[in-house]
């Protein structure tokens, strides 16, 4: 338990600090950024209380929007998805999520991309829906969700795949 | 559980929408700061040659105008007490031009004596208005920002505007509410107008780039081109308008 905690707040701490001071900075073709510190609400174990990961994904979106200037648009989007995740677990795990018998580092690699797919464009879609706060804009919600999507997707594998513990 | 914490999010949301609303959670506190001051420290080194470009060319213009001033006299009388306008220089330690609301954070604060309402200004135009302030630290709402909106008007005439900026693009934006008969024509300058109490008469913004008549055909909107390259500051300068309690008491009695 201990060991779990120190490794979940260390994760917690070096995803902000890059999300902050490299992420944030990429602006690819002049708007597009990645969101890969929600990586942490994705790993988050799973057999823990759900109140426990509500409350560190809030923090973790405030934390976020401090650095951001952003108002209270991470930690929304971040809360939102801490609360359906348990949903999205069982969609794409199936039935090993109902035996709690998950570890991301064995599980396949096709559930574990559709399981980050959907946390992600959840994610982004509530984020950019309220960053824009406009209705008549919903164009350019959707065309950012989707840019930014691929590019945290593809770099959220990338990363899991490089700090993936190989199954001994 | 969950809702609570939503609605706290959204309830930031919100706030954050409105202009100069009360929020705490900004990054003009001592975590956020000293940690992007570290990392501009190092980041700095990178645009050094840029930015000395841009010093000295400032250096020479403010050199030929020193120069070339035909009644030196005015220089001395400009040094006497009635100088409504006091400036300082910062640096910005995180620049930010891709979201819609753009905020920028700089390294002075209220030990500065850096107040709210403070215009920011680098060494070729405007950048934005200060809002919250901490202990060495304080947050600029960019011209980058839907909610901000600055007076600004034509430099050959006195037919002045609102300065906004329309999310599209960091080297531009938009004047509106320019009326119908101001002579506008394509490259010319547009300076800040003096009127807001914040910036003085005559700081440059940009150039006219194309201008078309909104939907009531009375009023001009004015594609601006930015003097600054928004994605590239480094120095800034701070504007304190002296005369600013006075004239904000005389307007509120």
């Amino acid at each position: 338990m201990n060991n779990l905690f120190s490794v979940n707040s260390i994760r917690f701490i070096v995803l902000i600090l890059i999300q902050v001071l490299v992420f944030n900075n990429i602006n690819f073709l002049g708007y597009i950024n990645p969101y890969p510190y929600i990586l942490f609400i994705a790993l988050f174990p799973i057999k823990n209380n759900r109140a426990i990961i509500i409350l560190s994904s809030f923090l973790l979106g405030l934390t976020i929007d401090m650095f951001l200037d952003s108002g209270g648009i991470h930690a929304a989007a971040c809360v939102f998805i801490a609360y359906v995740r348990p949903i999205i677990l069982k969609f794409s795990f199936g039935m090993i999520y109902e035996h709690h018998t998950i570890k991301f580092s064995t599980v396949e690699f096709g559930s574990k991309l559709t399981y980050v797919i959907l946390l992600v464009i959840l994610h982004h879609i509530i984020l950019f829906s309220l960053e824009i706060f406009n209705f008549s804009k919903i164009i350019l919600v959707l065309q950012k969700t989707l840019f930014s999507s691929m590019f945290t997707i593809l770099l959220s594998m990338i990363i899991t795949i490089i700090f993936s513990q190989k199954p001994k | 559980m969950f809702l609570l914490l939503f609605s706290f999010s959204i309830l930031f949301t919100i706030q954050s929408h409105s202009y100069h609303k009360s929020k705490f959670i900004n990054s003009a506190n001592f975590l956020c700061g000293s940690i992007y001051n570290a990392a501009n420290n190092m980041s700095a080194y990178f645009s050094l040659n840029s930015q000395n470009k841009l010093l000295s060319e400032e250096n020479r213009r403010l050199k030929s105008l020193l120069y070339n001033l035909e009644n030196t006299t005015e220089i001395n009388n400009s040094d006497s007490l009635n100088k409504p306008y006091y400036f300082s220089n910062a640096q910005i330690i995180k620049n930010n031009y891709s979201a819609i609301d753009n905020v920028l954070l700089i390294n002075k604060g209220i030990n500065d004596s850096i107040k709210q309402d403070f215009g920011v200004a680098s060494t070729e135009g405007i950048i934005g208005i200060v809002d919250k302030t901490s202990g060495n630290y304080a947050t600029v709402i960019s011209i980058l920002n839907s909610t901000s909106s600055i007076s600004a008007q034509l430099k050959k005439t006195n037919h002045y505007g609102t300065l906004k900026w329309d999310a599209k693009s960091p080297e531009f934006t938009q004047l509106v509410d320019i009326q119908k008969i101001a002579p506008v024509s394509v490259g010319d300058t547009i300076i800040t107008s003096g009127r807001s109490s914040i910036f003085p008469k005559g700081i440059p913004i940009g150039t006219v780039a194309n201008f078309e008549l909104d939907a009531s055909e009375n009023y001009y909107e004015i594609n601006v081109k930015l003097f600054n390259d928004m994605t590239n500051l480094e120095h800034v300068y701070i504007i304190e308008n002296i005369n600013k309690p006075e004239i904000t008491n005389l307007l509120n009695e």
